[in-house]
């Protein structure tokens, strides 16, 4: 499945919501149930400066694609994360440079990644981005890798 | 006598919306209150019919303009009952007036090991000016502490004043926990060894009466949109002895007397602190701010807000796994709390949601957090137009985030 149609999945599901109340509730089971980040990563190395909620992002590169994992101390923040993950974590860099993202807004959560909203996630997303352009840019110089 | 409430909140036409299609809880009236009409009324009628430049023009709008800037000096004299109307110097805000005080005071009074004593539940408004001022002066800057409920602790305090210290500048009220300080003790204390006090009075002008001259204090500072005023504009008071002897903070038109390219003389108070084009509009809807008060009354405005206060508290002590941070003896109506096991900005997204605006976060006072040692609070701050109602639907709220969380 592509990005897009990963997007349109998750798409569906939050159609399915009568009101805001079963959205919130949806991810903050997301959140509890999110793939746990391994503890040691879990420092200020890898951590994404919100001015509240923090956020903790790991990178790895493996076959092509990057895998991410995060954590945060908010939960419904991570309910957003386990949902951008689902979308972004296991694609090659340029599926994740190429992203917009845009199921966020129609899932109405676009409030959450506005820039002066305190959670860190759009720090994060840049970050993710980062990370696919730094991978990017090392396997042009080592194809084999 | 006794206001009618529904009649004082017609005055505030933001509040009359709807948020998520529920009614619009506005309890963040700490960070900056609504405007009632008359002061929004204020400033358009500036803009359509009077504006101009003042203190400079010799024509009748311009002679008009500044006839109404500085009457509002005059009103703010009144209100704070100072002595003299040019101790009354009008600044941006609260900051600007800190940073003013802060700055040329200790140009003037701070050398090298001298310290200043400040609070640890001050605002980053009330610590980094005097951080940066200890910088340049090579001086010290000294903690008052506070205690487990959020009070000064005085003791402390007052063996903390010395021969070194040059100023102490504390909050008349916590703007994270609503802690109303013993001010006038701690002026008296420290003039007791003739070290001035400055007091950031930011979070106390909404909801209790001041008076500089009772309090003897030597600077008080407060911003106009705090207090149902426009924001832009805020008052430093300064006792004319200390304003006369410190130099100017910012140069520039109109706080000069006589420029050359070899040498400035500076303008008489308050002139001489109020470089450049003033905010004529935004000082004149404050003076409205300040009738608007007036023509409520302290006394009613407490009594609301104690009420307030008592029926809040009642409810949210019987809400599970809630903590309060900041019970002090006396308090204005805020209310700083966090769920032991939910984060705060998760809070506020559910309360968000059904139209409840509350502040979460460190609210600007990063030390204070970390003494009670949590990431920071959700608070609900409560102005004079707010409701029994209101409080209901946010601790419906409350209960709602509890059931969703588990
Ligand atoms: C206690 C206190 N001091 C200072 C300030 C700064 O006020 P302003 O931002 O209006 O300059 C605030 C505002 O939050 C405050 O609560």
């Amino acid at each position: 499945m592509s990005i897009k149609d990963i997007e349109s999945e998750v798409i569906s599901e939050f159609e399915m919501f009568e009101d805001w109340t079963d959205k919130y509730n949806y991810l903050i089971e997301l959140g509890k149930s999110i793939k746990k980040i391994d503890e040691k990563y879990k420092q200020p190395k890898y951590l994404i400066k919100g001015c509240q909620a923090q956020v903790w992002l790991h990178a790895s590169y493996e076959n092509g694609k990057i895998h991410f994992t995060a954590d945060s101390d908010a939960l419904i923040t991570k309910g957003i994360i386990s949902l951008l993950l689902r979308v972004l974590s296991g694609r090659t860099p340029d599926e994740i440079i190429n992203s917009d993202l845009a199921f966020i807004d129609k899932i109405g959560l676009k409030e959450h990644l506005s820039p002066t909203r305190a959670n860190g996630l759009t720090n994060m997303i840049k970050q993710i981005k980062l990370y696919a352009m730094a991978f990017k840019a090392k396997n042009k110089q080592d194809p084999n890798r | 006598m006794n206001f009618n409430i529904q009649k004082l909140r017609e005055q505030f036409p933001v509040l009359h919306q709807q948020i998520n299609k529920k009614p619009f809880v506005y309890f963040d009236n700490a960070a900056t209150t609504q405007k009632p009409k008359i002061v929004i009324d204020r400033l358009n009628d500036y803009y359509n019919n009077e504006n101009c430049n003042i203190h400079r023009g010799d024509y009748h709008l311009s002679r008009k303009a500044t006839e109404a800037y500085e009457n509002t000096r005059k009103t703010v004299q009144s209100f704070i009952n100072a002595q003299h109307h040019h101790e009354i110097i009008f600044t941006r805000g609260t900051t600007e007036a800190i940073n003013l005080a802060a700055s040329s005071f200790s140009k003037k009074f701070v050398n090298k090991d001298d310290e200043i004593l400040i609070s640890a539940m001050e605002h980053h408004s009330n610590i980094v000016p005097w951080q940066l001022a200890c910088q340049e002066r090579g001086a010290q800057l000294k903690v008052i502490p506070v205690n487990q409920n959020g009070e000064l602790i005085m003791d402390e305090y007052l063996k903390m004043l010395n021969e070194k210290t040059r100023i102490v500048a504390v909050a008349h009220v916590s703007n994270s926990l609503g802690t109303i300080n013993p001010i006038k003790q701690i002026i008296d204390a420290a003039h007791k060894k003739d070290i001035p006090v400055l007091i950031d009075g930011a979070q106390a002008t909404a909801h209790l009466k001041i008076d500089v001259s009772e309090l003897d204090c030597d600077f008080y500072c407060f911003s106009g949109h705090k207090m149902y005023g426009p924001m832009g504009v805020g008052v430093l008071y300064g006792k004319e002895e200390w304003l006369e002897q410190i130099p100017p903070y910012q140069g520039g038109g109109e706080m000069i007397n006589e420029v050359t390219f070899a040498k400035t003389t500076f303008n008489q108070l308050p002139f001489k602190f109020e470089a450049g084009t003033p905010n004529v509009a935004d000082v004149l809807g404050l003076e409205k701010a300040i009738t608007f008060i007036s023509s409520l009354g302290y006394e009613n405005i407490q009594k609301h807000e104690e009420e307030l206060l008592q029926y809040t508290k009642k409810q949210i002590e019987n809400i599970d796994k809630i903590r309060l941070i900041g019970t002090a003896g006396k308090k204005t109506a805020v209310f700083s709390f966090l769920f032991e096991d939910i984060h705060p900005y998760d809070t506020g997204v559910i309360l968000d949601n059904m139209g409840i605006a509350v502040r979460t976060g460190h609210h600007c006072t990063q030390p204070l957090m970390d003494f009670f040692q949590i990431p920071g609070t959700v608070r609900a701050s409560m102005a004079v137009y707010n409701t029994k109602e209101e409080v209901d639907r946010f601790i419906d709220g409350l209960k709602m985030v509890r059931q969703m969380f588990g």
